[in-house]
């Protein structure tokens, strides 16, 4: 059979609409140049020496003992947070679905500790631990009288990163639980089950494939994290600080590349598992919506102990957040807790100012930039089909597996000399547009997967319902589709604008000291052990981004769509 | 309305498309050759699958035909994506802006169209008249019912004056009696505008009492194009005879031909039917018997033994075997006539000048 007349026409078609073909155009060179180019470069420097090809950097690289630890206790860490977060987020989803809590206050409780980690910046609990149980910690030493409490180290890195994530694998499964049928569950308890059986022989089952895409998720997000194992790690080096060292400390970056093509292939054999075999499976076992509702779970034996576990995580998690203010706000952390102001003071003498006004100027560009990048990639994703989509849909994906110390460095290898070290574009370095694109790319695959979703919801016909009445397809992107997604949209912006202000493991290894920036500020006077200065910062950023979300979450709920946007099935 | 009515051609058209489960290449719709006159409704009717939303799609220009050329007038228009061809389409689960109010989504092509405010205004506030929607300009669609949804799909595609006018399976969202009063409002619509339409279903009777022509296809091709009268009186397959209403079929076999008649023999009976398509000499055939044109009576055609007898109001079913073949008959009027029994003996009455054969 001939399919040939098909293809040209749709080739025809096509092409007939010139800003759907610029527009993929310009996606395809975007993703090309600031995400597979520098990946390659990494690549090619590592195999590719003085002319020939050759594995002897890797060989060197790998003969490593700073290496190797660091290779072990990445996966070490990885194992422990992963494990870690996907219990103690299935135990908050667990009660939150299953459990009857009288208190409101609860409710709240485990909102508040679920949005926290996505609005602050990634160290913030390194901080506040260091604050807390370091050498002149506030319960270590001031409460327990202990002077020599180390946490620093891999119980230190373990325990923030897992109050970091554990919040991610919580809003996964609780998706989950809310899935599974009652009815099922109750069959099961009539033919006699006790509640324990219930949830060995039915429950977990069912939720095998949803742990394993957690367990993946937070293993990923464990290996890639940058500012943690750099905040408290102490002698604990991970893949991703000892890639930072081996550039910024023993100037070998073509040893760092090496690294990062090992810990980028970690990463991304992780993603391909997760996203290719685990959330298939995940989808195909949990397929029913929950039909009515289910019989909470009011037996007190249960009851109790649960939810005591639940309210003591989640306080201690809002009391290290407590902490960074008041880490601003005393005088002398373990020495003088009489509360001044003269860390902000400070802060605003010197850079503060200028850091602020950076940071936010940067991320102002990139969000509404990287927003209408990933509604623009959504729509092309979901709804039309072309040649290249299969292209643009996995890169700005892998994205999402490419951790931030990686990126920095294909940026250096890749943009340092310009492009493949001829001079071309070499402008871009140094400046505050390779900043903007690094957070572009760095928040591109969640807004993408947001809109993504949101594209799904919206019945196909009424997008080629207005191409058929005459619009073109950039008419119809924005007097349809945009409008329809628009939550998403604002939701993609300000979210952009977050991780932007909150990034650092990217664009640490990028920024030049034209540019100063919140984080690397933050940073920079924690290693000084300034933590007053750091703390006094990391306000401000919190209360900024906090208070964004705040915004952005009473807007939509004002004008939002989903009010008044009856979705077709 | 002032503008041209265009006719839409067809003219060797293949779609195919691969099979997701098996990976192979099928044809969902096989050189389908058409030719639509303008002004006139057509209906494309067959069973699901067969390839009617894809043939209407292709009109439309959301799939490319991978074989042959689609006219519409005289314009070929393959090349053509939906936007710049003269066709509006009114889809099955309305697809109305959700965002937009009536008013605004009636008038969404044409500001694309880009006509004076004014204009617009004049010709929104017509076609609304028009389908009974007058006052309901500012209600978002959600605050609609489904009857009155369908009629601003209806305005929103007929407001745009295109050449051709294309319906996928527009009713079959709502109830059964509102069914019916549409599919009558639409065809009233459609001859006071005289336009072409082009009506996918696959509900017989709304082809029916709608079209100037039904288009019956199965399994990707046309079986038959015809008037419903045609097409119900004079089916030329077995397949559209009983797609089309019910029908039974007795086996035989052609032993005579003359002219377009044809002798046969059944339960030991001869006699002389319609043979429309021409069956052969010698060949196999079947009489077709459709169930309100046959009668139980005792001094019938074909003798026969009553297996069912029910009482229907307006007629009287039964079952009759002639063989091991089961006959249905629908008997209407039965009130003055005589009622029989399960188990009676009883033969087939109708009138051999009114059936025919097929092959
Ligand atoms: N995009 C597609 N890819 C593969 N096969 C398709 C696609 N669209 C339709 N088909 C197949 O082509 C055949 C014809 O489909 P079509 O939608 O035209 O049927 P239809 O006559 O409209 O049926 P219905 O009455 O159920 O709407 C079917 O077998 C269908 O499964
Ligand atoms: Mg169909």
């Amino acid at each position: 059979m001939a399919k040939s007349q098909n293809a040209r026409l749709e080739r025809q078609k096509f092409y007939s609409d010139p800003i759907l073909v610029s527009m993929i155009v310009v996606l395809i060179v975007f993703l090309s140049l600031f995400i597979l180019y520098p990946l390659l470069m990494l690549l090619i420097d590592s195999i590719y020496t003085e002319g020939k090809v050759t594995l002897d950097v890797f060989r060197r690289v790998l003969s490593l003992d700073r290496f190797k630890r660091a290779f072990t206790n990445t996966l070490v860490l990885g194992f422990i947070v992963g494990i870690a977060s996907t219990l103690i987020g299935l135990l908050f989803a667990y009660v939150e679905v299953y459990v009857k809590v009288r208190t409101k206050i609860l409710e709240k409780l485990f909102a508040v500790v679920s949005m926290l980690p996505v609005v602050s910046p990634p160290f913030v609990l390194s901080l506040s631990m260091i604050m807390l149980f370091g050498r002149s910690g506030l319960i270590t030493r001031t409460l327990l009288h202990i002077y020599d409490s180390n946490v620093y180290g891999l119980k230190g890195i373990a325990i923030v990163q897992t109050l970091t994530f554990f919040p991610v694998c919580y809003l996964m499964i609780k998706g989950l639980l809310k899935n599974i049928d009652p009815s099922l569950e109750e069959a099961t308890r009539d033919m006699g089950a006790t509640r324990w059986k219930v949830f060995t022989s039915v429950t977990l089952p069912l939720l095998i494939p949803g742990l394993g895409n957690a367990f993946l998720v937070t293993f990923i997000e464990s290996v890639a994290d940058f500012a943690n194992p750099m905040m408290i790690g102490g002698s604990y080096d991970t893949l991703a600080t000892t890639i930072y060292l081996q550039v910024t400390g023993a100037f070998d970056s073509t040893g760092a590349a090496a690294m990062s093509v090992v810990l980028l292939s970690l990463t991304v054999i992780l993603f391909l598992i997760q996203k290719y075999y685990l959330e298939q499976k995940t989808a195909a076992t949990l397929t029913g919506k929950a039909s009515r509702a289910r019989m909470l779970i009011t037996d007190v034996s249960v009851t109790r102990p649960l939810t005591i576990f639940c309210i003591i995580i989640a306080a201690f998690v809002i009391l290290m957040y407590i902490m960074v203010p008041f880490g601003a706000l005393f005088t002398l952390w373990g020495r003088n807790y009489s509360l001044s102001l003269k860390w902000f003071q400070y802060m605003f003498k010197t850079s503060g100012l200028r850091a602020f006004r950076d940071s936010i100027v940067l991320s102002l560009i990139a969000a509404p930039i990287t927003a209408l990048l990933s509604m623009v990639i959504a729509y092309l994703v979901v709804k039309r089909k072309f040649k290249a989509k299969g292209f643009i849909e996995f890169v700005s994906m892998l994205a999402m597996a490419v951790p931030g110390t990686v990126l920095g460095i294909g940026y250096i290898r890749g943009y340092a000399n310009g492009l493949f070290r001829t001079g071309i574009m070499q402008g871009l370095y140094g400046t505050g547009l390779i900043l903007i694109i690094v957070f572009v790319v760095r928040s591109l695959p969640t807004g993408t997967r947001s809109g993504i979703s949101a594209l799904r919801q919206i019945d196909k016909s009424i997008e080629e319902s207005a191409y058929d009445m005459g619009a073109n397809s950039l008419k119809v992107f924005t007097s349809v589709t945009l409008p329809l997604i628009k939550d998403s949209f604002f939701s993609g912006l300000v979210t952009a604008f977050v991780r932007s202000i909150t990034a650092i493991s990217a664009v640490i290894l990028l920024v030049t000291p034209q540019y100063l920036l919140i984080t690397t500020q933050i940073n920079e006077q924690a290693e000084k052990g300034n933590y007053g200065v750091a703390c006094a910062y990391a306000t401000v950023l919190i209360v900024i981004t906090y208070g964004l979300v705040l915004i952005m979450n009473g807007l939509i709920r004002i004008f939002g769509t989903s009010r008044k946007t009856k979705i077709s099935e | 309305m002032g503008k041209e009515k265009k006719g839409v051609r067809l003219d060797h058209i293949s779609k195919i498309y691969q099979d997701p489960k098996t990976g192979k290449d099928f044809y969902a719709v096989q050189d389908t050759t058409l030719d639509i006159e303008p002004g006139t409704f057509v209906t494309l009717l067959g069973p699901s699958g067969c390839g009617k939303t894809t043939t209407l799609r292709m009109i439309a220009g959301f799939e490319s035909p991978d074989e042959g050329e689609i006219y519409l007038g005289q314009e070929a228009i393959n090349a053509l994506t939906p936007n710049k061809r003269d066709t509006a389409m009114v889809f099955q689960s309305y697809a109305l802006l959700p965002h937009y109010n009536v008013y605004d989504n009636v008038a969404y092509g044409l500001k694309i169209r880009k006509l004076p405010k004014a204009e617009i205004r004049r010709k929104v506030t017509d076609i609304l008249k028009l389908v009974e929607l007058e006052g309901m300009e500012s209600r978002m669609t959600n605050q609609l019912s489904g009857g009155q949804q369908q009629r601003v799909a209806l305005a929103r595609a007929l407001v745009l004056e295109p050449g051709v006018l294309l319906f996928d399976e527009p009713l079959s969202n709502l109830d059964a009696k509102l069914r019916v009063t549409m599919r009558t409002e639409i065809r009233k619509i459609q001859q006071k505008v005289g336009i072409t339409a082009v009506y996918v279903t696959h509900d017989q009777s709304e082809a029916m009492s709608i079209s100037d022509k039904i288009i019956i296809m199965s399994k990707g091709k046309v079986e038959q194009v015809g008037t419903p009268q045609e097409v119900y009186y004079r089916p030329n397959s077995r397949f559209v005879a009983d797609f089309i209403g019910e029908a039974n079929f007795l086996d035989t076999k052609v032993e005579k031909v003359f002219d377009d008649k044809a002798q046969i023999t059944i339960s030991g009976q001869t006699m002389t039917v319609n043979n429309y398509i021409g069956v052969k000499e010698g060949e196999a055939a079947s009489l077709v018997l459709r169930p309100e044109a046959v009668a139980l009576s005792d001094q019938g055609q074909l003798p026969c033994e009553v297996i069912l007898s029910t009482f229907m109001g307006s007629y009287q079913y039964y079952h009759a075997r002639i063989g091991d073949v089961i006959v249905q008959i629908t008997d209407y009027n039965p009130v003055n006539k005589k009622i029989y029994a399960v188990g009676d003996k009883a033969s087939l009455a109708f009138d051999t000048n009114g059936v025919y054969i097929l092959p």
